[in-house]
This record gives C-alpha cells, sequence and structure tokens, in this order.
C-alpha cells in the first residue's frame, strides 16, 4: 500500500478526468433522454422515427462497441474528435438512450385522467406536456435516473480503453511501473464503490426533495450526514 | 477511405467465430450468475447474523463498482496467488460474480413478492425448510422474475465484450486483431455493431413477449 501513496496525485488527476466524465456526461444524457424520449412519442413518424432507431442502436450494442466504433472508425469517415470527447458523448449517448426510455415509460404511465382534464380545459398539447405531463413524471423517473447515473459512472472506466486518462487509466499506469498489483486494484475499487455510495444517497435526496406529496421527512439532518460522510470519504480514499 | 463490402465478408467468417466466444461466455456466465445469485439472495432472506450483512456487503459492493475494474483486478491480482487460469475462464468467473450481485437483487425482489399465506401455510402445515424453499416459494418467485433475469441475460450478452480488455477474444477482441493487422477498423468494428444489434434486438423482443405471456397466464 505504501508505494502508491507517493502515486497519489497521479491517482487524483485521474479522478478528477472521471468526475469531468461523470458530469459533462450526465448532464448531456439528461438533454439526450428528453429529446429521445419525447421524440419516440411525438405524433410525427419524422421524429418519431429518428428517435426509436437512435434509442434501439445504442441500447442493443455495448457501450465499449460505441467507443471502440467513435474512436477508430468514426475518423476514416471524415468525423475526427479527441479522445476525451469521444467519451463523453458516447458516455451521455448510451446512458442517455436508456434514461430516454425511462422518460417515456414515466410519462406514458400518467393517469388518463391527467390528458383527458386539459383536453377538456383547452390545453394545448405542448403546454400540458411541458406544465402538467412532465412536472408529475419526474419523482417516478428519479429512482431509475439514480441507476442510469450510477451505470454511467462504472462506465466512465471503459474509456480507459481509448487512452483517456481517467482513474482506471492511471491505475492501470501506476500498475505498470510499480508492480503494486493488489493495491492499485483495491484502491480503484474503493475509489469507485465510495463514489456509487455517494451517488446514490443524491439521487435519494433529489427523491425526497421531489417527493409528491411533501410531507417528505427535515432535509437537512440527512444533508448533514451526507456532508460528513463526504469529508471523512474524501479523507480516507486517497491513503 | 470508404466502406468495402468485400473485405467486410472476408471478415465475417472469423468475426463470426469471436461472436461464437462472446455467446458462449455468456452462457457460462449466465449460469454462474444464476446459481450464486440464488444463493446469496436465498442467505440473505434467511437473516443469519454477520453471514447475510456480508452478502449484502457483497451485493453493493459489486454492483458500485465498474465490470472492467473488476476484470482487471481478478485478471492481473489472481496470478500473484497462483491462480492462473486462461483469460476466457478468468472473463467468465468474473462476469458471472458480478452478475450474480444483480440476480441476487432479482430473486429478492422475487421472494419477497411470493404472498405472506404461502409462508403461513407451510408452517400451518409444518413442511420443513428445504421443501418449504424448492416445492413452494422458489417456484412461484422465479416465474414472476423470469423475463428480468432474461434482460440482465441480454444485458451480459453486451458486457462480454469488455472481456476484451483483458485479451479474451471474443467478437470485439476479434475486430481489434484483425483491426490492428490489415489497418481497417470501419469494417471490422462497423460489423461487430451490426452483430450485437442482429442478436440482442430480436433477443430483446422474446423477452418482451415472455413477459406478456407470463403477465396474463396469471
Amino acid at each position: 500500500m505504501s508505494t502508491i501513496i507517493n502515486y497519489a496525485p497521479l491517482l487524483w488527476q485521474g479522478l478528477l478526468v472521471t468526475l469531468e466524465l461523470l458530469v459533462l456526461g450526465s448532464a448531456l444524457a439528461l438533454v439526450i433522454a428528453f429529446t429521445a424520449g419525447l421524440g419516440r412519442m411525438s405524433r410525427h413518424m419524422a421524429l418519431r422515427a429518428p428517435a426509436a432507431i437512435f434509442i434501439e442502436v445504442f441500447r442493443g450494442t455495448s457501450m465499449i462497441v460505441q467507443l471502440f466504433w467513435a474512436y477508430y472508425a468514426l475518423p476514416l469517415l471524415g468525423v475526427e474528435l479527441p479522445a476525451f470527447a469521444v467519451g463523453v458523448v458516447v458516455l451521455a449517448a448510451n446512458e442517455g438512450a436508456y434514461a430516454a426510455e425511462i422518460v417515456r415509460g414515466a410519462i406514458q404511465s400518467r393517469a388518463a385522467g391527467q390528458t383527458e382534464a386539459c383536453v377538456a380545459l383547452g390545453i394545448p398539447p405542448a403546454k400540458r406536456m411541458r406544465r402538467i405531463l412532465i412536472p408529475q413524471s419526474i419523482p417516478a423517473m428519479l429512482p431509475s435516473f439514480g441507476n442510469v447515473l450510477i451505470d454511467l459512472l462504472k462506465n466512465t472506466s471503459l474509456v480507459a480503453t481509448i487512452t483517456v486518462l481517467d482513474l482506471t487509466f492511471q491505475g492501470l499506469t501506476i500498475r505498470t511501473s510499480t508492480g503494486a498489483t493488489t493495491a492499485v486494484f483495491t484502491t480503484l475499487l474503493v475509489v469507485y464503490f465510495i463514489l456509487s455510495v455517494l451517488l446514490g444517497q443524491m439521487m435519494k435526496l433529489l427523491e425526497r426533495r421531489f417527493a409528491i406529496d411533501r410531507t417528505a421527512k427535515p432535509l437537512r439532518s440527512k444533508l448533514a450526514s451526507l456532508v460528513r460522510s463526504e469529508r471523512a470519504s474524501t479523507g480516507g480514499s486517497g491513503t | 477511405m470508404t466502406w468495402d463490402t468485400e473485405y467486410a465478408l472476408s471478415i465475417l467468417p472469423r468475426l463470426l467465430r469471436g461472436l461464437l466466444v462472446t455467446i458462449e461466455a455468456t452462457f457460462a456466465g449466465i449460469a454462474i450468475a444464476l446459481v450464486l445469485g440464488l444463493i446469496v439472495a436465498v442467505i440473505r432472506y434467511l437473516r443469519i447474523p454477520i453471514v447475510s450483512h456480508l452478502f449484502t456487503f457483497y451485493v453493493s459492493f459489486v454492483r458500485g463498482t465498474p465490470l472492467l475494474v473488476q476484470a482487471f483486478a481478478a485478471f492481473f491480482i489472481l496470478p500473484d496467488y497462483g491462480i492462473t487460469m486462461s483469460a476466457l475462464l478468468t472473463g467468465i468467473l468474473v462476469v458471472g460474480v458480478n452478475y450474480s450481485a444483480y440476480t441476487a437483487e432479482v430473486y429478492r425482489a422475487g421472494i419477497e413478492d411470493v404472498d405472506k399465506g404461502q409462508w403461513e401455510a407451510t408452517t400451518a402445515l409444518s413442511l420443513p425448510g428445504r421443501p418449504t424453499w424448492t416445492r413452494i416459494i422458489l417456484p412461484q418467485a422465479v416465474r414472476k422474475i423470469i423475463p428480468v433475469l432474461g434482460n440482465y441475460w441480454i444485458q451480459m450478452f453486451k458486457d462480454v465484450a469488455i472481456l476484451s480488455a483483458i485479451t479474451v477474444s471474443e467478437l470485439l477482441y476479434t475486430a481489434q486483431t484483425i483491426g490492428s493487422s490489415d489497418y481497417r477498423y470501419l469494417e471490422p468494428l462497423t460489423l461487430v455493431g451490426l452483430l450485437y444489434l442482429a442478436v440482442s434486438y430480436p433477443a430483446a423482443i422474446i423477452v418482451r413477449r415472455l413477459e406478456r405471456r407470463l403477465a396474463f397466464s396469471r
């Protein structure tokens, strides 16, 4: 374990890259999820078909295959992006496709009565979606979004295979130069695990914040404990 | 460089052999996941002090860490402790163990979904523990979760591609080998994507149909 302490700065750099991928990837994934999810529900074939094809292609193939394709094959078709950008875009497209189905499922499972009430009140379709159906569906989406977010975090490790210097890549580098195999991989697994747990707790907070019945339990104590555990984990993860 | 159909056809047989390895690994992996997941789920349900907690931690740890890192860890660490096996076998064990954490959660949901009256009836009839599980609870629990397990199977099929990173000669690895020796990546990698779609899309439709049939026959 002591040998890799010297390499802590390298791991820290890798962790930052992983977190950047996580933040940028999930922001873009959210945009893609709503675009493709709503597109697939459209009355117009010209919107519905591309959205459906996008969703099925990205859900039907592995993310690592998509990464390799975008990194090695796409430049041959004239589109050349830096490895980091490829990582962000593919992560977002892949997880966005899964999240699009969550968006669609949540909105379609809203009571038909809501739609009928809107029609009766003369609320136009676009406004019905924006002001009535989507806000009501968000609590139903959040738990599944949480799973997608944790998947996205875990999938950030795959970008190491296309030479993005993320946490996993730095771990592999350190293993090659020190040979401290067990220590390196234990550290990686523990750091990823802590990140997943933190993300899970963050989603639970959001779920409570957006719960339809606002008899939600007080946020303060939970927040305080989260901050405390975060401090503990950042103190412990480097060693 | 543009798409060359003739070249694509010439590498197709090698890719199909790679696909066969992927499918074999998926079958072996899901077999491990189904058995191990069931054991984990039952042990957690029995609430044995300490042991059940350990398995709860096992499930959340495996689910909270990336498969790629788990694969690297097993591939590099095990030989250090004198355990040597082929990359394929390591890969199969890793996906099997990884998915056992997910199937354990699915089984748990299935077991908890079994009506309380069934448990009470087994107690009233003083049925011993083993037949209670094997004849009463599990058959009812498993029936409802078959489509969910099917979805995990498809997911595993896609995740096997990650094992290319530890040199398992499955579909993606085969394509990479072809790509680096012929300096052509467009055709092999595109074919890999198409082959993945060709298997997983029909499989997803079958699972969806299964879901509908099992739901209606109640």
